[in-house]
């Protein structure tokens, strides 16, 4: 394995409920593609023996806190880091109890690729809608059913064909993009990481072999246009630096999409300027260009007031700015729920402003889709809010721009984030969960 | 490396984790009042100071580093610290775990270790340096409980880590804010993997101190590690001294840093032995979190890195 064969690298998450094995498939999947080190085996099988059990239990490797060892459960979302020679996996393993939305959000917010698995003896259940709903909602670019256990049933062929149909239903009634089922069995490794013998009647991929070969989001945000919000203005002004520096004035950030080169023209919000990209430096080093996920500071042929919070994009089409956010939140707070008049800090992309919560425009139905009314949202619920800010946002519709279309919302007082936020705009045509929490939708009481 | 096609530019791996930490740092920096890096002269730390100064390039690296000086340190490692500081400029704070021992405060442990008597100091350097934004070199790949704790991970004015009770991290959305007294804890290395470290090491040219490089060295073998023999360290009863070619995975305080033997003299001579490595790296070489499964938790949970 060199460097270059680790060229790419896919963020993954994923999402089940309860005792369906996630922890056991996570597992499976580091150990049989090898990424188990020899100590870390032998500290897990030293405690497997301790509990009387017969083999390695491989949610231990996972659950690594005190509490989940005591309570055999998982607590919080864990990072884990695996390679094969195709690639360079980061995988987000949410557990699927109390702050089920808040830990799928937060693994999915950053996936390319949501891994939901499903119980095939237990079915769909309300949660592998949440995770499915949560999926679509993030715009999570591909998503994955495993459907776990099917060593449990005589007849796994037939109940496997019957979920898949439900499956590909509800996924299309939410509007996920790109939904691939699998039949496993996360305990023996059946389609884990080798295609299974005991499974005949399904001729598809592994689940490592799909993971290995899904395309990598980043070309779709190169796609886009040009944006960079400036996370803050670099002046060396240091008499001790060589004489070139004396006068650079950068602003630098990471490239939320599109690309930049040098001589090229863009616009500045909220200034309201349109200027010339004079110099490009990458990581320390000039370029000639650059494009999103890198880090740069540009220098602009024009002196123009510049802070963080700014944005420098493609003069076409950039965002104006608002002072109203419409937008569809997932509830994360469980010390507080959401109120109309409720004072919050909004966060979107480098820039906080204080906000007002003008509306509640709906909350989500899990079970019908629809939009419903209440006063509140509570933990978990996902609905639709109006929000007022004290200063203009440049935001761009979530379907189109994850990056200027994601904010948070943030307790003034105690700084806890309290919601993951996307932007919406009726209109554009958005299908899908997001279409039925449109203003307008139908079955909206206000 | 970029590679161009007819259309987009793929990133490498290490372009993508570079460019998130920088991106941490300056988001963190921005907001912060008065940040501080964490540095100990182990690698981690030392990629840390490197990106950061590719972060706010041309200009210095706009915050100190803070050295919790547990007085069991490896003597190269201390020269390399003094010679980092001085050629990037920047300014360093020390807080001397001897000085605790000295006037009471702490007391040295039974078994000599000074590991776990860093958290006061640490603490009480954060309090008085006024730190509201705390820069750790600790990777998730290490171990369990640092895969469960966020890139931006908050801490109370006693400095404990709850992890029941963390923020939701979502997409690349940092929330810094937390109450006076309160402070964050800032990982930026967070994604990064020890091969990616190393990769990055090789390909960047990063100079480390000697001792991750083979050595002769007078050594002992203790709880299946290579332990070096000098100050801190004496051969007990059916211990004997032997002279071994090793190196070091990690660094850290001299009396529970093992070594390992390996022949490989250079950045790429390691990466190639990390790559085939059967043992993590702290599995390898770490005594203090052999105590027990959730000894790093536990000292997380008391303020510690």
């Amino acid at each position: 394995m060199s460097t270059e064969n680790r060229a790419s690298l896919l963020r993954i998450a994923t999402a089940g409920s309860v005792d369906d094995g996630k922890s056991t498939l996570v597992g499976r999947l580091l150990h049989d593609t090898k990424n188990i080190l020899v100590d870390q085996l032998d500290a897990i099988e030293r405690v497997s023996q301790s509990r009387g059990l017969d083999a390695a239990d491989l949610a231990l490797l996972t659950d690594g806190l005190r509490a989940e060892r005591e309570q055999g459960i998982t607590i919080d979302v864990a990072y884990r880091y695996f390679a094969t020679p195709a690639r360079s996996f980061i995988l987000a393993d949410c557990p699927g109890h109390v702050q089920y939305t808040r830990n799928t959000v937060t693994g999915a917010s950053t996936a390319d690729a949501l891994i939901v698995l499903v119980d095939i003896t237990h079915g769909i259940m309300e949660q592998t809608r949440r995770h499915l709903a949560v999926g679509a909602l993030l715009g999570v670019p591909h998503l994955i059913v495993a459907v776990n256990k099917i060593d449990l049933l005589p007849d796994a062929e037939e109940a496997f064909r019957e979920l898949s149909g439900q499956l590909h239903e509800l996924a299309d009634e939410l509007g996920v993009l790109d939904l691939r089922i699998i039949p496993v069995s996360a305990l023996r490794g059946d389609n884990v990481v080798e295609a299974s013998q005991d499974t005949p009647w399904y001729d598809g991929p592994s689940l490592l072999s799909w993971l290995e070969n899904l395309p990598d989001s980043s070309e779709l945000t190169q796609a886009e246009r040009f944006a960079l919000p400036v996370q803050c203005v670099i002046r060396p002004q240091s008499a001790a630096l060589s004489p070139e520096f004396v006068d650079y004035r950068g602003y630098a950030g990471q490239i939320a999409s599109g690309s930049v080169a040098v001589g090229d023209k863009v616009a500045v919000q909220p200034a309201g300027r349109t200027t010339t990209v004079e110099r490009i430096d990458v990581a320390g080093a000039p370029a000639e260009y650059a494009v999103a996920g890198q880090s740069v500071t540009l220098t602009l042929a024009d002196q123009i007031d510049i802070t963080r919070g700014d944005l420098i994009a493609e003069p076409a089409g950039a965002p104006s700015g608002t002072k109203s956010v419409e937008a569809v939140v997932c509830w994360l707070d469980d010390e507080k729920p959401l109120r109309e008049g409720q004072r919050v800090l909004l966060k979107h992309t480098t820039r906080v402003v204080r906000g007002i919560v003008g509306s509640l425009d709906g909350r989500l139905n899990l079970e019908s889709l629809a939009a419903e009314s209440v006063e509140s949202f509570e933990l978990n619920d996902i609905g639709r809010v109006t929000v007022r800010v004290a200063e203009p946002l440049f935001t761009t519709a979530y379907t189109q721009s994850h990056a200027l279309g994601s904010f948070l919302l943030i307790d003034p007082q105690s700084g806890r984030t309290q919601a993951a936020g996307m932007v919406q705009d009726d209109s554009v045509n958005t299908p899908g969960v997001l279409g039925n929490l449109r203003a307008d939708a139908g079955e909206w009481a206000i | 490396m970029t590679t161009t096609t007819s259309e987009s530019v793929t990133l490498s791996q290490l372009q993508r984790l570079e460019a998130e930490s920088i991106h941490i740092f300056r988001e963190t920096a921005s907001e912060g009042e008065r940040p501080v890096l964490l540095f100990s002269g182990g690698k981690d730390s030392v990629v840390m100071l490197h990106l950061a100064a590719k972060a706010f390039w041309p200009a210095p690296i706009p915050f100190p580093v803070l050295h919790v000086d547990t007085g069991h340190n490896f003597p190269e490692v201390l020269e390399f610290r003094d010679r980092t500081v001085e050629r990037l400029k920047i300014r360093l704070e020390v807080a001397k775990v001897q000085d605790y021992i000295d006037d009471g405060r702490l007391a040295e442990r039974p078994d000599g270790t000074r590991n776990q008597l860093q958290t006061v100091p640490l603490l009480d350097a954060i309090t008085e340096g006024k730190h509201d934004v705390v820069y750790g070199g600790a990777r998730r790949d290490e171990e369990k409980a640092r895969a469960k704790e966020r890139i931006i991970s908050l801490r109370d004015e006693f400095g404990q880590w709850d992890p029941r009770n963390q923020r939701p991290e979502l997409w690349s959305l940092y929330n810094t804010r937390h109450r006076p007294g309160e402070h964050v804890r800032v990982f930026p290395l967070s994604n990064w993997t020890e091969l990616d470290i190393w990769s990055y090491i090789t390909e960047q040219g990063i100079d480390l101190p000697p001792l991750y490089y083979a050595h002769e060295r007078d050594v002992i073998s203790r709880d299946g590690m290579w332990l070096a023999v000098g100050e801190y360290v004496s051969p007990r009863e059916n211990e004997t001294v032997e002279q071994r070619t090793v190196r070091y995975r990690t660094v850290g305080d001299m009396s529970c840093t093992g070594a390992v033997e390996s022949p490989a003299t250079t950045a790429e001579e390691v990466l190639a032995e990390v790559m085939t490595s059967t043992l993590t790296e702290r599995g390898a070489t770490r005594a203090d979190d052999r105590v027990s499964e959730a000894a790093m938790e536990d000292r997380k949970r008391e303020g510690y890195f």
